[in-house]
Order: structure tokens, then C-alpha cells, then sequence
């Protein structure tokens, strides 16, 4: 099977939480899958992830005096092939956040727009199956002057961050596995405090936000019209302090998070373009991050630039 | 043609991120290079201020140095000149932090324990909660909760004993009169700024020798970590060339000794009694239904005994306990007044949709869990301005002293208003009020941080008038910030604030008979 007719027809986007804080990918930057040129896809994501045990440093507790922590977001993405090998993508997650109990109040906002160049240098049959990768880079930045010392009912940690990431992916028949590994650079923060405590006292508004690797790795099934997949994601702090007992968490904590789930997405086959996707997944292990169980549903659709009526790209016609 | 454009970005990209990791993040603190301390005046007249607790500058007996030109002393001198010769990276480092002012440092030091212990204990299995304690600090909870007035305390008591302990180094420096060791002989090099200060005994280990002291009373757990402090403080002056050895170990025991008045006095000012007993915090609750008020109750889950409902029975340091009676306002107006609905209102109204300017006036001023508190704020504020007038270190304690005695007397009078008419918090009134910052665990009327700023400010206003305006209005914003942030009644923080001023008006007087101005 191509891939590349695939990729076009199946092109959609997700989410996957990884931390208390709420944190939106869109999972175009994370998977094997490039638009096809001069299409453009576009769609909404509304996600939901709530936790009610949290890691303390290494320590699992709940809080009484919080409850339930959720956050919702309703995101926009949208990825533009400008060539079959390379793609531009963009997303912006308008977020809430709320605590069932305790006094504490939510907070709600737009948060950080992400843009992503996602390039395929690659691309090979090897053995039976084909093996591709690519190199993605991406930059996020707060869009507005939400507060990020607030944990854990921030939206965000409101870090400007500069990503990179090699993924590589091999499909055999309609089966496939991607993994990826990604370095985020993330610069400091400047919060409303004059001063603060990590492991010292620290007199400055300035705060060191420790960078941050991820891995991940995705199996699945992939055809023309089914995705179905299931994802495994490492995410880790290269730094930063622990939770002192009992006390708020900071935006420069040590995290680290283990998550699993699973991600569906449907192309429908009466109209053209229009995708539905779906998905779920549950923290398993962490560190100063909240044990979150995440949902998200969203719907897209492909803008084809090529010509009305003309139906097959270059691609396709391979 | 596009492709290539974007290939090139996607690898700028990626180089920008790796330069960029290479680059340090590292946060410097406001006061981590400033200059060395060189005072304008050195306040030589200093031995004669009034003391705090001591009762003469020469209680404790600072012995006669030996002579500048005797063999002990030439030693003395060449242990300098030996350390001088090969100095580390290290070495120069902790001359270059503590050479910007004692005073200034072990304040810096202390806000950072307060900051590190100020945390409420976590619950017990049954929903009580465990009460830190002194006999065993070390257990957890860890001994202090050092929360806003603990530290109020702290702050004052080694404040005042630097102070004093500081009036009574001046008045042997006078008394004895011996050069710094780079003015006896030359190829001493001097690494910190000359003075004409006699240096012995030597101020620096004055201050280092109150501190380590005081720890056993405040801060228990950490007297490994302050000592080693100490030691870094007391060879950085060897080092530097501004102390010899006999003068660091006269200064050591003579501040170690003005401790122990302090220490005295604190263990009868009535604080070991502040946290009370379970029947006690129901007869709160008794008292309120039997006047026919709705009593505070902890807005915590599980509900938390109240933050050291006795400390308003704690003895102050400027005025004596009937003052504190005295000093206590009025009743706040009835819950169930028209102004108590419009109040309860306003606070509701505040919270809505908070504006973001709101939502930092609050942050600023939250100073909650794991921070300094408010009186470690108020500090934060006075040395960054005091460091701007090149005190001496004498003048530096002095006006510490009477900052953070006006705060521990703030908080005295204010927690014996707060437990007096143990009135509820805005959320306890209507619970759908949501608050910016945590609520904390004691009563409404008077608001802690009005308490606190205003008499902060008052005391600060008159050490430096051309900032009385620029403190006036901080306090104001301080105390505003409890109203925004929903944790607060309107009344509580107006007339916190005044009572504040009430208080800060014992300092004024105190300050201008202290033989300092």
C-alpha cells in the first residue's frame, strides 16, 4: 500500500497530556504522517484530563484540600503540506483548569501557539516494508500573559521552548511502529514573585525551567481509512527539585511522567477529507506530576489546494 | 525553492536549540554581585546606643587584645599572609558574598529558613494533625512551622540580639581600638574595602556567633548548616585581611553570649503556649455561639487546628502586654450588618474574572506557604533599599532590629485580634467564593498582611522619609492584595493597616531615642 495516499486521506491531529499541567500536541508532530502538498489540514480538539492522586516528589498522595484537578482544552491545529516531504504545522489550545474542592479558583486562557516544521528526508522500502524518517522541529510561545505560578491550577508553565525531534517509522503491510525522541529547550520564566524557594532561596522573579526529553513509541494499524494505534510516552525534567513535603508544586520542579494509551482515528469514505479522531490515556508512573487520565475527541478536515474537483494529487497517482 | 527555505529553518531550528543548551539558564539573585559593603560612616559612638535586652554594652567582658606588636599577634598575621598566597576560586567567592555586609547576609540566610520550614504538616491518619516539636525537631512534622508569626519572631529575636550584640562589639572597638591587620602591616593585602574600624572584635563574627546561637532556640535542625556558614563567614574576614584569628574568636563569643539573653527571654515570652490545646481551640467556638456569632472555622479538609491562636498573649518587644489590649481595635461590624453583606459582596466581585494585574498584585504579595512570609518580605524590601545607603553593620542591625521588632509586635497585637473576635473568612460566608491565593488557617478581622505592611511601612518610612510615600503605597497594595484575592473582608485589612500604623509608632519613638539619630 502507498503510504503517501494514506497520509492524505488519513491526516489528522491529537492530543496526548503529559503533565498536571496541561500540555497540547498536536499529533501530527509526534507521528509518520506528512500531508500531501498543497493541502491543508484543519480541525478542532477538545481534550479533557483530570487527576486525583498526585506524586509528591517520589511520594503518591491525594489532597483533600484539592480534590479532582482537571484541565480542558479546546484546541486549533492546522498542518500544510508545502511539499510531500515537507510540512508546517500550527496549533493554539484555549485551556481551563479547575479543582473540586478547597477554596482555590481555576483558571482559564489561551495558552501557548506552537508551529512546527516537520521534514521527511527519508524514505525507503526496506525488506517488505517501508522505512521512513524525519527531522521536526518546533517553537511554542505564550500567546498571553497567563500565570504559570499557580500549580497546579496554572494553564501553563509559560515557557517559551524550542523543540527537536528525530522520528523514524517503518510500516510492514498495515502494521507499523514509529519512535521518536524529542530535546526541549526551554527558556526561563519570569513570575509575579520577587522571590522563591527550590532547594535555596532564590531572590528573583527569574526561574530556571529545567529542559526536557521525551521518547516515545507508537505500534499500531494503519490503513486508508482506520487508524488505530497505541502509544507509550517518556517524558522527563533534566533537573529541577522535588515537592517538599506537603508544600505547593513550582513550574521548575523536577517531572516526570510514564504514559500509555491509545489514539483512533477515522477517515469517513462518504465525505471526502473529513476525519474523526479519538483517544485516551492514563499516567502510570511520575514524579511531582499528577496521575492523569486523559480523553480527547476531535474533528478535521482537509482544504485541497490542488484544484477543485481534482482529486488525486502527484501522490496518489504513484 | 520554498523547500529549501524551510530545510534551512528546520535546521536553524535546531542549532538555535543546541546553542542554546549550552548556554547557562542559571538565575542570578538580586544581591548576588552587588559591591562590598563600605560604610560612610562607621558610627564609631555606637557602643553608647540603647540596647534591646542588655542592660550595658560591657555585660559580657570582652578581654584586652594582646598587643599589634607582640609575638601572638605576628603570627596572627602570617596565618593571613600564608592563606593570601594561594587563594581559590572558593576562597574568593565567600569573601566577595559576605564582604557586601554581615547583617545584610544572615538576613538572607534566615529568610531562606523560614522559607524552607514554613510548611504546614500534613495530617494525621485520624484527621488530626501532628504539632511540631522542639524536644524533637528532627521528626516530622520538622520543628519550626516557622508560618508568619513564628517567623515575625524569629526575625526579631535574632534582629535585636544582632543588634545588641553589635552596640556591645563597638563598644570594646572603641575601648580597645586595634587597626585592621592591613593597617599594622602592609603586605597584608586588604581584599575588602579599608576601614578606620577598629577590628576587634571583629563584627562580622559578632554577627555569625549570634546567629549560630539562636538557632538552637529557632531553627534546631539547622545548626550543622548555619555553622558551616559561620565558618566560611569567619575565615572569609581572615582571608581578606580585614580580621586576625583572635579577632574573629572574641567577636564568636561575644555574640554567642548576647544570644543567650535572647534565648533567656524567649523561652518565657510566652510563645511555647501560642498553639494551645484542643479544649481550648472549642472554647473559641463555645465563646463565639454564646455571644451569638458565627465562630471561624478552618476552610482545610481535614480541618486544621488554628495557627497559633495563643501568640497574641506573646511578649512584645515595644510595648508591654496591657499596650497590646490597648492596641487592639473595636469589633468589626456585624455579620449580618447591611456593610458585612456589601463586603462579602465585594469579595465575590473580585474574584470574578479576575483581571490579570489583580492576579499579580496577589501573587506579589501572597508570601504563603514555602516563602518567607510577610515580615520576610517587608525584610526583603528594607535591605534592598538599605543597601543603596552604605550603612555601617551597627546601623545595618539597628534599623533590622527595629524593623523586625515592629513586625513581631504587629503580629502580637494582630493575633490577638484575630483570636479575640475569631471572626470568619469571606469563603466560610458564602462558599462560592473561590480564592486567588490559599486561605490561610486562622481567623478574618484584622488581615495579618494589612497588619504587617502597615506597620513595616511606618517604621520604614521614618528610617528613610524619602521613601515614606513609595512604602505608604506598597503597604496599601499589600493589604489590597488579601481583598483581591478574596481571602478577606474590606474591614479586615483597613483597619489591620491602621493598627499596623498604631504599632510602627512605638518604633518611630523608640528609633528616635535610641541615641542613633
Amino acid at each position: 500500500m502507498n503510504k503517501h495516499i494514506i497520509n492524505r486521506l488519513a491526516l489528522a491531529c491529537a492530543l496526548v497530556l503529559t503533565l498536571n499541567v496541561a500540555q497540547l500536541h498536536a499529533q501530527t508532530d509526534e507521528d509518520a504522517i506528512m500531508m500531501a502538498k498543497k493541502q491543508f489540514c484543519i480541525g478542532g480538539m477538545y481534550s479533557r484530563g483530570s487527576w486525583k492522586n498526585y506524586w509528591e516528589g517520589t511520594l503518591k498522595r491525594n489532597n483533600l484540600n484539592l480534590g479532582t484537578v482537571s484541565n480542558q482544552m479546546l484546541g486549533f491545529m492546522g498542518t500544510y503540506g508545502v511539499t510531500e516531504k515537507l510540512n508546517l504545522l500550527v496549533n493554539l489550545p484555549y485551556a481551563t483548569t479547575n479543582a473540586s474542592a478547597g477554596t482555590l479558583h481555576g483558571q482559564k486562557g489561551l495558552q501557548d501557539l506552537s508551529l512546527w516544521v516537520k521534514w521527511m528526508p527519508l524514505e525507503k522500502d526496506l525488506g517488505n516494508g517501508t522505512f521512513s524518517a524525519y527531522v521536526i522541529g518546533g517553537v511554542s510561545f505564550p500567546t498571553t500573559n497567563y500565570i504559570a505560578d499557580y500549580l497546579p491550577l496554572s494553564i501553563g508553565l509559560h515557557s517559551t521552548n524550542l523543540s527537536g525531534r528525530l522520528l523514524l517509522d517503518y510500516q510492514l503491510g498495515n502494521f507499523f511502529t514509529t519512535v521518536s525522541g524529542t530535546y526541549v529547550y526551554r527558556n526561563n520564566i519570569t513570575i509575579d514573585r520577587s522571590s522563591y524557594y527550590t532547594t535555596e532561596q532564590i531572590n528573583s522573579n527569574k526561574v530556571d525551567m529545567p529542559d526536557v526529553a521525551t521518547e516515545q513509541l507508537r505500534i499500531g494499524y494503519r490503513s486508508s481509512h482506520l487508524i488505530a494505534e497505541a502509544i507509550a510516552t517518556n517524558m522527563n525534567t533534566l533537573g529541577g527539585f522535588d515537592i517538599s513535603r506537603n508544600n505547593m508544586p513550582f513550574p521548575s520542579n523536577k517531572m516526570y511522567a510514564t504514559t500509555i494509551g491509545v489514539n483512533v482515528k477515522y477517515t469517513l469514505k462518504k465525505v471526502e477529507g473529513l476525519s474523526l479522531i479519538g483517544g485516551g490515556g492514563y499516567t502510570v508512573a511520575g514524579r511531582n506530576v499528577g496521575q492523569s487520565t486523559m480523553f480527547n475527541a476531535g474533528v478535521f478536515y482537509i482544504l485541497d489546494f490542488n484544484g477543485i474537483g481534482k482529486k488525486s494529487s502527484k501522490a496518489a497517482k504513484k | 525553492m520554498m523547500k529549501k527555505i524551510f530545510l534551512s529553518l528546520t535546521l536553524l531550528a535546531l542549532t538555535a536549540s543546541i546553542i542554546l543548551v549550552a548556554c547557562s539558564k542559571k538565575v542570578e539573585g538580586v544581591t548576588d554581585n552587588i559591591a562590598a559593603l563600605n560604610p560612610t560612616n562607621i558610627d564609631l559612638a555606637a557602643g553608647n546606643w540603647k540596647t534591646v535586652l542588655l542592660t550595658r554594652p560591657d555585660t559580657f567582658l570582652v578581654a584586652a587584645p594582646a598587643a599589634t606588636n607582640s609575638p601572638a599577634y605576628v603570627a596572627e598575621l602570617n596565618e593571613i599572609k600564608g592563606a593570601q598566597r594561594s587563594l581559590t576560586y572558593e576562597q574568593r567567592a565567600a569573601i566577595k558574598y559576605w564582604s557586601a555586609g554581615s547583617v545584610l547576609r544572615w538576613n538572607e540566610i534566615l529568610r531562606g529558613l523560614v522559607a524552607k520550614h514554613n510548611l504546614p504538616p500534613y495530617q494525621n491518619e485520624d484527621g488530626s494533625y501532628p504539632i511540631p516539636s522542639s524536644a524533637n525537631p528532627f521528626n516530622y512534622p520538622q520543628f519550626p512551622f516557622s508560618n508568619p508569626p513564628y517567623a515575625a519572631r524569629a526575625y526579631a529575636y535574632i534582629s535585636a540580639a544582632q543588634y545588641d550584640a553589635l552596640v556591645a562589639a563597638w563598644h570594646y572597638k572603641g575601648l580597645y581600638n586595634r587597626p585592621a591587620p592591613y593597617k599594622v602591616d602592609s603586605s597584608v593585602n586588604a581584599l575588602v574595602p579599608k576601614t578606620v574600624l577598629p577590628s576587634y572584635p571583629s563584627e562580622d563574627a559578632v554577627l555569625a556567633g549570634t546567629m549560630v546561637a539562636m538557632m538552637s532556640m529557632l531553627f534546631p535542625t539547622e545548626i550543622a548548616y548555619i555553622q558551616q556558614k559561620v565558618t566560611e563567614e569567619e575565615y572569609s574576614r581572615i582571608w581578606s585581611g580585614a580580621n586576625v584569628r583572635s579577632d574573629i574568636v572574641a567577636g564568636e563569643a561575644l555574640g554567642r553570649q548576647v544570644a543567650s539573653v535572647f534565648i533567656a527571654r524567649g523561652k518565657v515570652d510566652n510563645v511555647g503556649k501560642a498553639v494551645g490545646t484542643p479544649a481550648q481551640w472549642q472554647q473559641f467556638v463555645t465563646n463565639a455561639l454564646a455571644n451569638g456569632k458565627t465562630p471561624w472555622y478552618s476552610l482545610e479538609a481535614p480541618a486544621r487546628n488554628p495557627m497559633l491562636p495563643f501568640f497574641g498573649n506573646v511578649k512584645p518587644f515595644l510595648f508591654d502586654s496591657a499596650t497590646v489590649v490597648a492596641l487592639r481595635p473595636g469589633p468589626p461590624p456585624a455579620e449580618n450588618s447591611d456593610e458585612m453583606k456589601k463586603e462579602t459582596a465585594q469579595a465575590k466581585n473580585y474574584i470574578t474574572n479576575a483581571p490579570r494585574e489583580n492576579m499579580r498584585i496577589v501573587q506579589f504579595w501572597a508570601d504563603g506557604v514555602g516563602t518567607y512570609t510577610p515580615p520576610g518580605h517587608w525584610n526583603a524590601i528594607a535591605a534592598s533599599d538599605f543597601i543603596t545607603q552604605n550603612y555601617s553593620e551597627v546601623r545595618w542591625a539597628r534599623n533590622m532590629a527595629l524593623l523586625n521588632m515592629t513586625l513581631m509586635d504587629a503580629a502580637i497585637v494582630c493575633w490577638n485580634t484575630k483570636y479575640y473576635y475569631f471572626t470568619p473568612r469571606p469563603t466560610q460566608v458564602d462558599p462560592s467564593i473561590k480564592t486567588l491565593t490559599g486561605v490561610p488557617n486562622f481567623p478574618a478581622y484584622i488581615s495579618g498582611h494589612a497588619s504587617f505592611s502597615g506597620a513595616a511601612a511606618t517604621i520604614l518610612g521614618h528610617i528613610l522619609p524619602a521613601k515614606a510615600a513609595e512604602y505608604t503605597a506598597m503597604a496599601k497594595e499589600a493589604s489590597d492584595s488579601r481583598m483581591l484575592s478574596g481571602i478577606h473582608f474590606l474591614i479586615d485589612c483597613s483597619t489591620g493597616l491602621q493598627v499596623g500604623q498604631n504599632v510602627g509608632g512605638y518604633a518611630i519613638k523608640r528609633a528616635q531615642a535610641d541615641g542613633a539619630e
